[in-house]
């Protein structure tokens, strides 16, 4: 008899802590109920707090980074001396690649009509680092820009580059306004 | 600048000259840098019916994903329990454990798992500015519900992590129980440390040391590499060495798991004490008969645990007081801390800047701003290391004097806050149903 009444109270106490644990439970979640957003949050580059230090290229955890240089055309001056392209001080403007920026040549630079040269972003070349931003932003309008590529990045829990950035330009944004271009009404998307 | 224009001179007309120094007019008048920026050079109006190509913006994996993940994760839970507990079937389990692998996974890449999401909770919990997604809530919430009822089913086979390891499991060896006690402490330093790093909104540290994701990614730094690799190898010897010595999400696993209503049995009904399933449980989870012989009596018993329970308010006060002392340190870890540490000690005319400094600097925000900022954070860190020493002597209090109790048994019955539910205890049994 003593037994089971041992039995009784360790069931009791046993059923006294589920209920304490299932209601911590709702209680979290009932706490973060109003807090929670329905989509899920991807992680985005804030051109204009962005320095391009350069650590887009190399702290991504997919190689090479899914942080792009994009090309907004309709920023573009579509110079022949593009600060974004070539090198500065260059002798001659040409595409030799002793001219080039780009580290890995993922610009592609088209004659369209005098004096106005298109210039076009290879994205499996491109790793990121953000020269030609850098380039682009200082000498002219600032129409290449770092943005996380969204069919490229794993979107981590925790951005590995947002951890590394010196200057705080990453940060999670809602899933349907993915790209935070600067100086730029959005087109459509596509 | 003026080689721009010699430049432009030579090759552009007049008229888009004259454009252009009306432009440059323009933004040394206007005096805004963000307009002269833009402005800088006009797009041109193209003569040639050139068409613009479109700006690329690759689009993300569609939301309906996100909840389709948060469907396929309570299918898999349920059709686990319902393997575990009704069907007894280890071969249940490994099937759906290769599942959640390949899913979870490799497919899903790893991220969002459970455990991770422990942290998107604490940071909500925590940091107004900060929504969590409901797919990373229901993630956290759904696996805690289901081992309240069912006892770690979770762990068995759903969970991408402990899965791959109980897969690779060949050989275990038999740890010595000591052992197991403290190495089974680290989890509860971790689980602190996650939510002190992400409630202040530092770092999420479960998910920086991750040590499966770049398998499931077949990408990743040689340094998590080497971390997944280690892991790994020991998993064929060490049943769940992640699971059982570190998972920050099985700490809290293990307490819901305590109280389950539907725990596993290894019997399906009475216990005949063949101990065959004795030797079953790699993890070393199963709790044996104590003989009554062992039995001391009551009176002493209860004198020594409540000796032991005194201690566990020091214990909790030391560890207070011992990580407060350090709390400065713990803080490093928080990029703003450090850089307002980096600030004050630079010195412009022997150092070069680094590139947190530069970058600081070209953005323009006051000094003060910044060590107003980390000197409150830092605070938080006071705060925090409090809390996180007290739950540590609490947790170390706990167990010392958990050691103490022999709770009689007459069975051989799973250890509900250890057994990770993996269902190899039950081939063992020789009862029928």
């Amino acid at each position: 008899m003593e037994k089971k009444g041992k039995k009784d109270r360790r069931d009791f106490i046993n059923t006294c802590f589920r209920f304490a644990a299932g209601a911590s439970l709702v209680g979290v979640t009932g706490v973060l109920a109003h807090k929670t957003v329905s989509g899920n949050t991807l992680w985005q580059i804030d051109t204009t707090k962005c320095t391009q230090c350069g650590r887009c290229a190399t702290s991504c955890v997919v190689t090479p980074s899914a942080v792009k240089c994009i090309h907004v055309y309709d920023m573009c001056g579509y110079c022949d001396l593009c600060g974004g392209y070539l090198r500065p001080n260059v002798k001659n403007i040409t595409t030799g690649a002793e001219n080039q920026l780009c580290p890995t040549g993922a610009i592609k630079r088209k004659y369209i009509e005098d004096p106005f040269f298109e210039y076009e972003i290879i994205e499996d070349l491109c790793i990121g680092c953000g020269k030609c931003v850098k380039g682009c932003g200082a000498f002219g309008n600032g129409s290449l820009q770092l943005q996380v590529s969204h069919d490229l990045c794993v979107n981590c829990n925790q951005c590995a580059i947002a951890r590394d950035c010196p200057s705080d330009a990453f940060s999670r944004v809602p899933a349907d306004e993915p790209y935070k271009f600067s100086g730029f009404k959005k087109e459509k998307k596509g | 600048m003026s080689e721009i224009l010699k430049y432009l001179t030579q090759t552009w007309n007049l008229k888009k000259l004259v454009t252009l120094l009306s432009l440059f007019v323009l933004m040394m008048t206007s005096g805004l840098p963000l307009l002269a920026q833009q402005q800088r050079f006009p797009k041109p109006e193209f003569e040639s019916g050139y068409t613009q190509p479109v700006t690329s913006m690759p689009e993300a994996r569609a939301d309906f994903f996100a909840w389709f993940d948060v469907v396929i994760l309570i299918l898999a839970l349920s059709l686990i329990t319902w393997l575990i507990l009704k069907k007894r079937s280890r071969r249940g389990v490994l099937a759906v454990s290769v599942f959640s692998i390949l899913y979870f996974g490799f497919f899903r890449e790893g991220c969002i798992c459970s455990v991770g999401s422990l942290q998107n909770v604490t940071l909500a919990l925590f940091q107004p500015e900060y929504s969590i997604p409901l797919s990373a809530l229901a993630f956290f919430v759904i696996p805690l519900v289901y081992t309240l009822f069912f006892g770690r089913t979770f762990c068995a086979g759903v969970c991408p992590l402990g899965a791959i390891q109980d897969v690779l499991l060949l050989r275990p060896v038999t740890m010595k129980t000591w052992l197991q006690k403290v190495l089974g402490l680290i989890p509860y330093i971790y689980l602190g440390l996650s939510v002190l790093y992400a409630s202040t909104a530092t770092d999420f540290i479960i998910c920086r040391y991750d040590p499966f994701v770049g398998i499931y990614r077949f990408d990743a730094t040689f340094f998590m590499f080497s971390i997944g690799a280690i892991f790994l190898v020991l998993s064929a010897f060490v049943a769940r060495p992640y699971c059982r010595f570190f998972c920050p999400y099985g700490v809290l696993l293990n307490w819901m798991s305590r109280f389950s209503k539907h725990h596993l049995t290894i019997t399906p009904n009475k216990c005949i004490q063949c101990r065959l399933c004795e030797d079953s449980c790699p993890l070393g989870a199963i709790n044996k008969p104590v003989p009554v012989k062992v039995m001391e009596d009551r009176s002493s018993a209860t004198k020594r645990f409540i000796k032991l329970s005194l201690i566990i308010p020091v214990l909790m006060i030391l560890g207070g007081w011992t990580l407060s002392n350090f709390h400065e340190n713990l803080a490093k870890v928080n990029s703003k801390v450090r850089l307002a540490n980096e600030l004050m000690l630079f010195k412009a005319d022997s150092m070069l800047p680094s590139v947190e400094i530069e970058a600081f600097k070209s953005a323009g925000t006051p000094v003060e701003e910044l060590y107003s900022e980390a000197a409150v954070i830092v605070e938080q860190f006071y705060i925090g290391s409090w809390v996180l020493g007290g739950f540590l002597g609490l947790v170390f209090g706990l167990t010392l004097s958990g050691l103490s109790v022999f709770k009689y048994r007459e069975d051989y019955t799973p250890d509900k806050a250890e057994c990770v539910s993996c269902a190899r205890c039950l081939k063992y049994c020789p009862v029928e149903k």
